[in-house]
């Protein structure tokens, strides 16, 4: 169960790389950083919110609007940055991505400091719960629930709304899109704000059950993009399956054989790779 | 020439430095020359053959490794050997990686070799009765071309023989690598970039071409991973982390990688810089980070690319996106 919750937050991170993958064609590795970001603003937030004399029962408020905030960010990033690249070959704007990854790092650490920081003691606020025979956090269930919501929120989006068509026009045809009136930099500006608000909103709902370091990002990004690579690069299902596969492989793993851990995950992305470079869900647009 | 005169300086400087510099700075060209080996391998993939490795730290693990097993579990303590054996196995690491990888260009085969990458990373960390996990190896101290200079004080032993030593390979690793470039192979292998499909209907067998190419720059990573052992005295798995072959892609791309010698002026550079930047705040990756993106956006062709500014890059075709 500990591993489902650790996919539904994989779920939210890998959904922000593949949302401005299938869009905009950039393999973001800044997404981690964003996740610590998320991460240690929702601490600051949280703290902040008790301090105030919030109640324990709502500090869930603070962390998703901290976790959401944040995620502008991304705005910055692709005004400030990304946009110069779009022409370029893309190990240019991986490497600028990877750019971001160091900036961040430092950024963080400049602002939070290097000490580990958590919530204390808020993970069991909402009680447990007994299911299955196993005893979960209600916290574990909440998180679970509203990463489902939030898939269904995107492909809702994707699917249903004016926004999610252009969106998966300029994924399949960039040019077609641009002649057809879309204007391309609105477009790539919101979609890269919506991926990495993802990837904060997955930090700060993390943050609870774990503590925020400066690292986490970096170690995310490569779970991430297994996740990716195992469900296809640019598909939501994808994502959603490989989160799964991801985070229920691991927890397994971890119960059976520990050495095996990340490194079966990486044997599998290996062999989906190999026999299957799309990825499992490959070729269904963004 | 111009470009030859500057190097016999450089050389002359080079040679010299342990004689006139204060021994901090010649323990700094340690990593640096070890880097440098690294580099004039990863540029064949990069520069040369248009394929950029995010995963190229296994090999720089895979020859420090190979190193310090060597003199902590067999009684193998020469350099030599050393450097033999990490070339042999990142050969043979990188022949059988390579085959799986070569297949794929561009992104695929970025994530392919960081995926090969991590694979190694987890098994240096999990495996830890093999590798000692993240505490990683000691390496004990070479004898070089067989003679034991264990009576020496470490410093003194770093900055005379082993400086020498190491510069002797970096040389050698230079000039082999001039031959590649300058020879049919190199030719052809620029061909297989700039257009496969070309190369192909010429008879040239692209995936054979990027293979040896593959091979050829992990022997090289492996090299320069086992250089970097013994200064230090230790190995551990962040050598071999994935960050690491993000930092030295970086070197490359700061030297300027459509010329032969800028990745090594980029691994001087990024060694020196870092050093500096580090004895003023600890936040090196801020400044570096800015460092990078503007080569990225502004100036994709690195200092090389600077110094040699209105020459047509003989690599133009990279920094513009293909319409594939």
């Amino acid at each position: 169960m500990s591993g489902v919750f650790h996919a539904a937050i994989l779920f939210l991170v890998a959904a922000g790389l593949q949302v401005v993958f299938g869009v905009q064609k950039i393999f973001n590795l800044a997404c981690g950083s964003f996740y610590a970001l998320g991460a240690y603003a929702g601490v600051s937030a949280v703290a902040a919110f008790t301090a105030a004399g919030g109640s324990p029962a709502l500090f869930i408020l603070p962390l998703v609007v901290a976790g959401l905030a944040v995620g502008l960010v991304g705005a910055v990033v692709e005004r400030g940055l990304l946009r110069f690249v779009y022409e370029r070959d893309e190990t240019f704007q991986l490497l600028l991505t990877f750019a971001v990854v160091l900036m961040m790092e430092d950024a963080i650490r400049l602002t939070w400091g290097t000490a580990p920081r958590s919530t204390a003691g808020l993970y069991l606020a909402y009680g447990q719960a007994r299911l299955l025979g196993a005893t979960v956090p209600v916290y574990n269930l909440i998180v679970i629930a509203a990463s489902l919501v939030i898939a269904g929120a995107i492909g809702w989006l994707l699917t249903r709304t004016a926004f999610g068509r252009i969106m998966r026009a300029s994924a399949d045809n960039r040019e077609m899109a641009e002649a057809l009136g879309v204007d391309m930099r609105r477009v790539y500006v919101r979609v890269f704000t919506l991926g990495t608000a993802l990837g904060t909103l997955g930090g700060a709902l993390v943050i609870p059950a774990t503590a925020a370091m400066s690292e986490m990002g970096i170690e995310l990004i490569v779970e991430a993009f297994a996740v990716v690579v195992i469900g296809g690069l640019g598909s939501m299902r994808g994502a959603l399956v490989g989160a799964l596969i991801v985070g229920v492989l691991r927890a397994v793993a971890i119960a059976v054989y520990p050495e095996l851990d990340m490194l079966l995950i990486y044997l599998i992305v290996i062999a989906v790779l190999l026999l299957r470079p799309r990825g499992l869900f490959g070729g269904a647009v963004a | 020439m111009k470009g030859r005169a500057l190097l016999a300086v450089l050389f002359a400087v080079v040679l010299a430095l342990p004689w006139v510099a204060p021994p901090y700075h010649v323990l700094l060209m340690l990593p640096f020359m070890a880097y440098a080996v690294v580099l004039l391998g990863l540029n064949l993939l990069f520069g040369y053959a248009g394929l950029v490795s995010f995963g190229h730290a296994l090999f720089i693990g895979v020859g420090a490794y190979t190193g310090a097993f060597l003199t902590t579990h067999t009684s193998v303590r020469s350099l030599e050997a050393m450097v033999l054996a990490a070339a042999l196995v990142g050969g043979i690491v990188a022949a059988l990686v390579g085959a799986l990888c070569v297949r794929y260009v561009k992104i695929y085969f970025g994530m392919l070799t960081l995926a090969f990458g991590m694979v190694f990373y987890t098994f240096l960390l999990k495996f830890y009765r093999v590798t000692g996990g993240d505490e990683g190896m000691r390496v004990l101290r070479p004898s070089l071309l067989g003679v034991n200079l264990d009576a020496m004080a470490k410093t003194d032993y770093l900055v005379g023989p082993y400086y020498y030593y190491s510069l002797a390979l970096l040389v050698l690793a230079t000039l082999a690598m001039w031959r590649i470039v300058h020879s049919p192979f190199g030719l052809c292998l620029r061909t297989v970039r700039d257009n496969p499909v070309k190369a192909e209907s010429l008879g040239l067998g692209v995936a054979q071409y990027r293979w040896r190419a593959f091979v050829i720059s992990g022997i090289y990573a492996a090299v320069g991973g086992a250089l970097l052992g013994p200064p230090t005295g230790n190995v551990d798995p962040t050598l071999a982390y994935w960050t690491q072959s993000g930092n030295i892609v970086f070197m490359t791309l700061l030297g300027g990688f459509a010329s032969f010698f800028g990745p090594v002026l980029g691994a001087f550079v990024f060694i020196y810089l870092q050093d500096t930047v580090m004895s003023v705040v600890p936040y090196w990756r801020l400044v570096f980070g800015a460092i990078l993106a503007f080569i990225v956006i502004w100036a994709p062709g690195g200092l090389m690319g600077l110094f040699a500014r209105g020459r047509p890059a003989p690599t133009s075709r990279i920094l513009s996106r293909t319409s594939s």
